[in-house]
Order: C-alpha cells, then structure tokens, then sequence
C-alpha cells in the first residue's frame, strides 16, 4: 500500500484489500423472493378487509424481497466499509471508545433477561430489579452521591434530567431561578439541554488555562442562578482543581453544580464528584462502562444526586418492600415525571453491570490509571511536533492544536482525515470550541502500548507530511472505498430515501461505468 | 475585494445599500468566505418587522450556522426568492445576492454604520489576530 | 485485569518514559481532601463464568416458560436469529456515530435503508434516523409542531399510552406548550365532536395514537379533517409497528411518531427500543435527531453522509431542534435486517397471523367475559372487561403459568374490571385455550350462576 506519496516504506498498521461493493437491499430486490418463513396458523384464517374495512391498507409498502443469504451478504459486505474499536484504537476525545466485552453482549441475550416483558408481575421480574439495584448501588458508590435514576436513555436526556431535578428542587424552595452557566468549552448538549428546560444559557469564557475563571464565576453567580454546568475534567483533559472553590460560589447563592460525567473515565476509583461538591450529576454507560457504541447508540445515561434532590426523581424508583422484595415505587408526589416510558434501557444496565462485576474494585482503578498513563504518553511523544494551547496536566484525555500546520495551509481536518489513510479513526476535530483547531485525543485504557506508537508514529509522519509534502494531506484520504463526499450538496438539495432506480442510463466506456 | 463604496456595513459583517427609504441587506463577501458553502438561508416573512442590532435570520453551511443581524430598523417588503433554490448565490457573488429588501422606519440611522474603508480596515484588524 | 492491555513492566517503561516516578504524580491535580485511599466498596473481581453465573441467576428470577398476554406498548415478537448473528459483528457493534463517513458507509448506508423502509411503512417523505423510543418520539414530535405553527396549544387524546401522555407532559411543562386531553367515545376512538371543540386557532397540533392503547384503530383521516380545518397539525404516534403491515398508513399524518421495537428487538425489561420520526417533506428543516442523505465522492461515486447537521446540539447548540445526540442505532439496524428479512410480503403476512391469533383470542376470551369496544376495527390487541376482579384474575392465571391481560384500572378506572389482551404470531391456540379455560373457573361468575 502507497498512499504516501513519496515517502519510503509502507503504512505499519494497515494494508489495502479488497472490499466487496453492495448496492442499496431495494436495488438487489425482486417479487417473490423470500428470507422468511412462518409458522402455519393454528387458528382459524381472518379475512383482513372484511375485519379492518377502510383501515386496510390496500398496497403493501415497497420493501425489499431478499433471500436469507443475500440478506447475510448484504449486510455483512456493508460491515467490512466501517471502522470500529474491534478494528482498532479511536483516539476520539470524551467520546471513551474502550472495549465492548463479549460477556456483556452474552448474559444481556440470556433468556429470562431478552425476553422479560416490562409490564411482567413483579413477583416474576425480581431478577431485573435485582440487577437494577445492584447497579444503581456500584453507581452511586462509584459517584459517592446519595440517589440515582437508570431511566434516561443517553447522556443528553440525563442531562435534561438533572436540569429538570435542578428546577424542581428550586420551585420547591419558591423560586425556579432562571439562568444556567455553562462554560464556553462544553458540549454542544449542555446549552441545548438548559434552553429545553426553560433556562437561559449564560456563557462563561474559560480562563487562560481552558479552566473555569473562579472569579469571574463569582461575579456572574447570583439569585438567579439555577445551576452551573461543568465538565470535569474539562473537554481540554483538564481537573479542575479549584472545584470546591466552584462549588462553594454556586452554593453560597443557592445555585447547584452540575457535572456533565462524559469524563468519568479520568476519575472512577480515584476520586469522587460527590465528595468534591456536585450536587448533581450524569453518567454514560456507552462511554465509562463499555456498552457498545453500535454506530450511534443506544446509550444511557443515568443521573445520580445528593439527598436534596432525591424526592425529584422520576418516577417510579427502585424500594426495597417489607415482604423483602423488590418493587417499583410509583407514589412520588414531587417527582419530576416520568422522562421516558417504563425503566430506561435495561439492556445497557446489563452490559454495564457485568463491566463493573468483571472489574471489581482493582479493576475500575487501574482502568482510570491505565486510561490516564495513555493519554499522558501519548502527550509527551507528540509535543515536539504538536502545538500544545494548555500545559496544564492532562489527565484521561490531550488536546493539541493546528496552529504549527496551519502556516502549512494544512488544518486539523485534514490531518485527521490523512490518519485514516495510516489505519486510525480521526481524533475530534475542532471541539472544544476554545481551542481554534483542535485535536482531541482519548486513548482510553483500551490500548496496548503496541497500539499507541503506532498512532504517535503515525501522527509524527503525518506532521512531516505536512512540511514536505502538505498536498496529501489536505487531500486526504486516498486509501478509502470512496473519498471525500460532497456534504454542501446533500445539505442544499437532501436525498434521505432511496426514490427508485436511477432514470439516466450509464454511457458506455465512461467512468460511471462498472464492469 | 473590494467592498462597495455605496454600501454601509456592521461588525457582524452585513452590508446594507440604502435607497430612499428602502435598505437592502446581504451578508459581505468575508462572512461568505468564512462560513464557506452555503447550503440553507432562513430568511423571515414579508411584513416581519426586524430592528436594529436584532437577529433577523440566518444563514448556515455544512458545519456552521451564522445569525443574521439587522442593521437596520423596518418593516421586510422583499425576500430574494432566489436564495431558497440557489443559497449558492451568496458565495459567488455575496454583495449582489441581496436576503431581505427593508422598509425603513429612520433613514438615519445608516449613518452610525461603517463606511467600507471602515469595514475594511476592521476585518483587516480580526485576521491579523 | 483482562481487559486492559498491560503488563505491570510495560506500565513502568512508559511511566519512565514520561518522566513519572509513580501514576500518583499524573493524578496530584486532585486535590489531596478528595483523593480516594479506599477500594470502592463494589463487588469484587469476578471470573468470566462468574459472570455468567450471576446473570443466570437473575435471569431465573424472572418469568421462564409462562404464556403472556401482554403488550401495552411492548410486544413479543419472534426475532429472525440473523438480526443477532449480524449485529454483534464487532465493525457494527463497536462502531461509532458516522461523522467520519469515508470509514462509516456500512453504518450510513443501513441507515439510508431504514430511513426508506420506514417512510414506505408510514406513507412519509422523511424519516431521521431513529429517537429513543416511542414516548420521547411522541414528545419530539410534539415539539417540532410547536415549532412549525407557532402556536403553543397541543391536543392529546386519552387512548394514547399513558406513559406517552407522562412524557409529553414532563417535556412540555417548561417550554410553555402543556398538552389538553381529548375525551375517548364509546367505541374506544378518540370523541370527534370533543375533538372538534376543542380545536381552536392556537391549536399547534393533535396527537393520536393508532392502533391506540385500548388496541382499536383510529380514524385518521377524519381527524386530519378536523386538525387541518384550523390549521393544526396531526401527530399520528404508532406503538405497534407491526401493524403497519396491514393497516393502512396514516398518510394524512404531518408527523408520523413511531416506536419500531415490535421490528426485531428483545423485550428486555424495557429497553433499548427505537424510536422513530417520520414527516411531510416541508417540515424536514424542523425534524429533530440525525439524518442520513445520499451524495457522491470527488470521483463521482454514490456514498451516503449525516447531513443538515445544523439542526443539531453540536452547532446549533442552545438553539438546537432537540438536545438528542446518541440515539438508537444499532437497535435501528436490528429493525432495518428484520424488515429486510420480512420484506414486502412477509409484513403483511407477519400482520395478518396476528390480525388472525388476536382474532381467535377476542372471540375465545370474549365468551368468559365482555369484549369492550367492539364496534370499531382494531389489530392485536383488546380490551376485557370481567366480573371478576383483575388481580385475582391474573393470580389465578399465573398459577397456570399464564400471565394474562394488563389491569387498567390504574390509569383507566372507569372501565371497571378490564384487561388489555395481546396475541402475536407467538400466541398459540392452547395458550389461548388455556386462559380461556382459567377465566371460565371464574369464582365470581360461578357465585352469579
């Protein structure tokens, strides 16, 4: 493989292979073609339009009509076009990219657990209260708060949550308040989450460490203050060690301190959000408790609090009955409601669950430690080539900036794009906002240290690539099935379904033409 | 480039040409630059009434969304229908693809926006950063 | 620990390397009052079969081998084993969110898939590319009319799931638009005539559900009708998927809000389902949640990206369509491979089994006991009403290893002693049978003879 345009050598970790082409499952459709049989009925046959009358539906929907192989192909072929942690490393930053176990993915299929249906007696759901208990117990251990909810499904939605027990802890009290402050380095989420709720977003620039301006903090914070949303460690990898002075300001007002747990993975056995002042907080599962990312979700995101908040939780909430079952508790007077139906995505409380049990104590702390160590070697073997905006300690996470490649015309971007080519996922680019081209990188504990001088070799050659010879880099990637795709097309004029075969016909002896 | 003589602009870099008692109202050839391909303008309804200062619309890229300010106080009478088809438009030739057409409420106060020497010496200033 | 890829000689090296003595001097930006010096007290380190074993366990502890007639929301179909065989290949399983499309096709083109079969299913322009579930779904939905219109006042009608109606109602309280119930009529549909009074010029939109909580299909075209009269828009929230393949889409819907758990994905005490949005073309630049759209590289060649991101937190942030930025993607490819197993064909037929199980079930169990609603057409699920009372009722099921119907009387007291029934594909005629005998041994009715 040479996409290296005139270095010597080859790429270390990747080479080019074939990958099969797949067409769209409508194009490789045909009427009566079957992937499916089922059971004959054993109750007597209905007539649909007598029964239904004008709710029949007269023309069935055109899906496709497939074979079980071609089905096997077709999405296995399509699964060969993606990256993926199974394939290696993704230094993507607060994104926590570590290993899905297998075991995860085997006791969540296990039947009594895939097939419990959430309406079931309670008498004959107690293994799945079980395991909620038990999570929510190593949750809120592992948080050091008081009381938790499983029940929204991602980060964003447990974020809205926890602005919502926020609000309703303040309402009790006579008074909503009605701003939030949010650092001018958090995730896009955090402002959109506050201004679902009904609260204004208040920015707050960061100081010249990435870090929060305690004093202009102090300034901002007053009596309408509902609540302030920090990140910690920052999306710069950064601890905020003036926390409990952050937390002192907020509280001195009657504001609380949100903390936006996407960062977790820096602090699960080390330290304690709950003992360093958040009154409140969420978790990603799909992020520090390893259940698989699957191309975009499902996540979870459970919220922990302290006391204060606990009567504002949704409904119901886990409680231990006097018949010394399990039950769920439906009579919650104050709480917020309900913020999605039944108990949130049960699957992932598994898969996280068995994370924890495989881990156990030592394990989740040599996770963060290991997490940690990567991010820190990574930093101090790219430094030389990289600018770095911050030189405060990272810890789970580095974030390094452009500015030595842009006088090259070569921008974060592209670099990341030309780190495919050496047979990684790009880093985040541009995020956080407070560092003008960033690079973001979080190795996660995932990574051997084989893995990770492959990436730092990679990342240095790239940084020569950009000094002689910038060109394939702004053009990258080269190595890919398909290159860079026009994206101000599909935003002007959007195709989002597949409307029939195309009606031009391919000319012949032309490049459209497949052979 | 080279910005327009005859038009009047603002620091959140929309230009405006004044007629009578109409303003027309784009966004400068550096802000279409800046915000790269255009693929959507979100431009208000005839009758809206913008003001001064006010986020009147806005125009977004592939990665970016920008906010419209008015620089100017009215009533909209004409949106450039052109733009929901081809936003294209403001990147080949931004000073010309118009958005909205304003009837003023006061003339005058164009007056306090910056000439296009002004502007340029301004934008001169933000990329020297 | 096995999952860390580490020798302690390796930890020591790279520490060297660094310049560290110890890992302690990379964590010394904590400050030393929150330091933790204790293990956390979590269980301990367990073996792989331990693992095993204790979910075993659990899994033991709830219902094995019962017959169920339960849906309400959730619904017990049969998973084709390539959904599973599929999905846990570790380039979709452990693969991110697609914003690096040049490495992501497969993700994007499946999504692309799911995007088209669910607007063919629906009768929509467009689909995103899955919510969290239904009753977040709804509460979207919801939220976009809002958008659209202007206008803050929103119609929902009493057989929509009532966990649905909690939702809307915990997301709506603070952006202003809280939601009015519409009254139900004597044939289980949403009261046109309520309907009508209650529909005014500040009415943003009215939201039903079809087929709706107590099982019965609702007629959406003259509710579309009445919404549009005065302007307001119709939210059609579909809990049952799989009823799509035989009754006819609400294609007078402006927002289709579906929850497509029914299409391949476990029960599993609740979650991950998948929710979907589907809507009217004109409404695409309000449509909350990640889209997919076709395109072509710089040699020409069909590829598929995430785009009009600007919808979205991650630029739009406070002034986003939704806040959503995880959403269900691999529960969506689960529905994507289950529809493609079925295909056109086997949707209906898949639809017309439990058209016919639930048929038999209605007509079996309706002997012991009153079948509510009747009058209008519904698909798999229905509504007992008994002399006897729910929870002695579903004991004395339960000891026949059957669990029977959903007792409304939590959210629907005034039906009395009813049930909701569902049968599915799954259901078989002695399970039927068997319920129908327990009911028959009524001690209530017995002492009425």
């Amino acid at each position: 493989m040479a996409p290296t345009n005139g270095f010597i050598g080859n790429t270390r970790k990747v080479t080019a292979h074939l990958t099969q082409n797949e067409g769209l499952s409508f194009e490789k459709s045909s009427p009566g073609k079957k992937g499916y049989k089922l059971a004959p009925l054993d109750v007597p046959e209905v007539d649909p339009a007598a029964l239904l009358g004008e709710a029949h539906r007269s023309r069935n929907a055109e899906l496709p009509e497939l074979s079980e192989i071609e089905i096997i192909r077709h999405f296995t072929r399509l699964s060969t076009w993606n990256y993926a942690i199974d394939l290696g490393m993704y230094p993507l930053g607060s994104c926590t990219m570590k290993y899905n176990p297998r075991v995860n993915e085997f006791v969540s299929r296990l039947e009594g657990i895939a097939e419990a249906h959430p309406y079931q007696p309670e008498s004959l759901s107690q293994g799945a209260l079980e395991i909620v208990k038990l999570l929510q117990d190593c949750l809120l251990e592992i948080t050091g708060m008081d009381a938790i909810t499983l029940q929204p499904a991602a980060g964003a939605h447990g974020e809205f949550t926890g602005i919502l027990l926020a609000r309703a802890y303040h309402q009790s009290k006579g008074n909503p308040r009605k701003t939030v402050i949010i650092p001018d380095s958090a995730h896009g989420t955090n402002p959109a989450t506050a201004a679902s709720c009904g609260y204004q977003v208040v920015n707050l620039k960061s100081n010249a460490q990435g870090g929060v301006d305690v004093s202009a903090l102090a300034q901002m914070v007053n009596e309408d203050t509902a609540a302030m949303m920090l990140t910690n460690p920052s999306t710069i990898g950064v601890f905020e060690n003036e926390i409990h002075k952050i937390a002192d300001v907020l509280h001195d007002k009657g504001a609380l301190l949100y903390m936006d747990g996407a960062n977790m993975n820096a602090l699960v056995g080390k330290t304690r959000p709950g003992d360093f002042g958040v009154d409140v907080m969420h978790l990603n599962l799909h992020k520090t408790f390893s259940t698989p990312h699957g191309g975009g979700g499902p996540g979870s995101g459970p919220v922990a609090c302290k006391k204060i908040l606990e009567p504002f939780l949704p409904t119901p909430v886990v409680a231990q009955g006097a018949d010394g079952l399990l039950h769920w508790n439906y009579d919650r007077p104050q709480s917020v409601g309900r913020v999605r139906m039944l108990y949130g995505n049960f699957g992932m409380f598994v898969r996280a669950l068995a994370y924890t049990l495989a881990n156990g104590p030592d394990g989740l702390r040599q996770t963060t430690e290991d997490a940690v160590l990567n991010a820190n070697y990574i930093r101090k073997k790219l430094e030389d080539v990289y600018d770095l905006p911050y030189n405060t300690p990272s810890m789970h996470e580095v974030v390094f900036s452009d500015k030595r490649q842009t006088k090259n015309g070569v921008k974060t971007g592209d670099i990341a794009k030309r780190l495919i080519d050496y047979g990684f996922h790009p880093y985040t680019t541009s995020f956080p906002l407070i560092v003008p081209g960033a690079l973001m990188i979080e190795p996660t504990e995932s990574e051997s240290r084989e893995e990770l001088d492959l990436f730092v070799d990679a990342m240095r050659q790239i940084a020569r690539e950009v000094e002689e010879n910038p060109e394939v880099v702004i053009t990258a990637p080269h190595s890919t099935r398909i290159s860079r795709l026009d994206e101000t097309t599909a935003a002007r004029k959007p195709v989002l379904r597949w409307n029939g075969p195309p009606e031009e016909a391919v000319e012949v002896d032309t490049p459209a033409k497949e052979w | 480039m080279s910005y327009p003589e005859k038009y009047k602009y603002t620091r959140e870099h929309e230009w405006v040409e004044v007629a009578g008692n109409v303003g027309t109202v784009g966004i400068t050839d550096y802000a279409q630059n800046s915000l790269g391909d255009i693929v959507f303008v979100d431009a208000p309804k005839v009758g809206t009434k913008v003001e001064k200062g006010a986020v009147f619309g806005s125009v977004e890229s592939v990665k970016a969304v920008s906010d419209l300010y008015s620089p100017v106080t009215g009533t909209v009478t004409e949106v450039n229908e052109e733009l929901a088809s081809s936003p294209e438009k403001i990147n080949t030739d931004a000073h010309g693809a118009w958005i909205i057409k304003v009837e003023l409420s006061d003339a005058g106060e164009v007056g306090a926006l910056l000439s296009a020497a002004d502007y340029e010496k301004f934008i001169a200033e933000e990329t020297g950063k | 620990m096995r999952y860390l890829p580490k020798s302690d000689a390796e930890r020591a090296a790279m520490l060297r390397e660094i310049g560290a003595s110890s890992i302690d001097d990379l964590f010394t930006a904590i400050p030393e009052e929150y330091r933790l010096t204790r293990d956390l007290n979590v269980p301990r380190q367990m073996g792989e079969s331990e693992i095993i074993d204790h979910f075993k366990a659990a899994a033991a502890k709830n219902a094995n081998g019962y017959a169920s007639f339960l849906g309400a929301g959730a619904y017990r179909h049969y998973r084709p084993v390539v959904i599973d065989a599929l999905v846990q290949r570790g380039e979709f399983l452990t693969s991110y969110t697609p914003y690096q499309a040049e490495i992501t096709q497969g993700t994007l083109q499946a999504i692309f898939e799911f995007q088209t079969m669910i607007c063919e299913l629906t009768g929509m322009d467009i689909a995103n590319a899955s919510m969290y579930d239904g009753s977040t779904g709804a509460a979207e939905a919801v939220m976009m009319a809002v958008r659209v219109t202007g206008r803050d006042n929103v119609l929902v009608v009493r057989t929509v799931h009532p966990e649905y109606r909690e939702v809307m109602h915990t997301y709506a309280q603070h952006q202003g638009h809280d939601a009015s119930e519409v009254a139900y009529g004597k044939d289980g549909r949403v009261d046109l005539a309520a309907l009508e009074q209650a529909l005014t010029e500040e009415t943003a939109c009215v939201l039903v559900q079809s087929p709706n909580f107590f099982g019965v299909i609702e007629d959406i075209p003259a509710i579309a009708e009445i919404a549009h009269k005065k302007g307001a828009l119709l939210i059609v929230s579909i809990a049952e998927a799989v009823s799509l393949g035989i009754v006819r889409p609400p294609v007078e819907a402006d927002i289709v809000s579906m929850e497509a758990q029914s299409f391949g994905v476990a029960l599993s005490y609740g979650g991950p389902y998948c929710g979907v949005l589907a809507a009217k073309e004109k409404y695409l630049r309000q449509m909350p949640g990640r889209l997919v759209g076709e395109t072509k590289d710089t040699e020409g060649r069909r590829g598929f990206v995430l785009t009009l991101s600007t919808r979205e937190q991650h630029i739009r942030r406070e002034k986003a369509t939704s806040n959503i930025c995880t959403n269900q993607a691999l529960v969506a490819l689960m529905t994507t491979i289950f529809l493609t197993v079925y295909g056109k064909q086997g949707m209906r037929e898949l639809a017309l089994q439990n058209l016919a199980k639930a048929t038999y079930a209605a007509d079996t169990l309706g002997v012991q006991g009153k079948l509510l609603f009747d009058q209008a057409p519904r698909f798999h699920e229905f509504v007992l009403q008994t002399d006897e009372d729910p929870e002695q009722l579903n004991a004395r099921l339960l000891e026949k290893k059957i669990i029977g119907g959903l007792d409304l009387r939590k959210w629907y007291p005034e039906l009395g002693n009813a049930t909701l029934w569902c049968a599915t594909e799954l259901t078989t005629k002695d399970q039927v049978d068997a319920a129908a005998d327990v009911l028959a041994e009524s001690p209530v009715t017995a002492e009425a003879r």
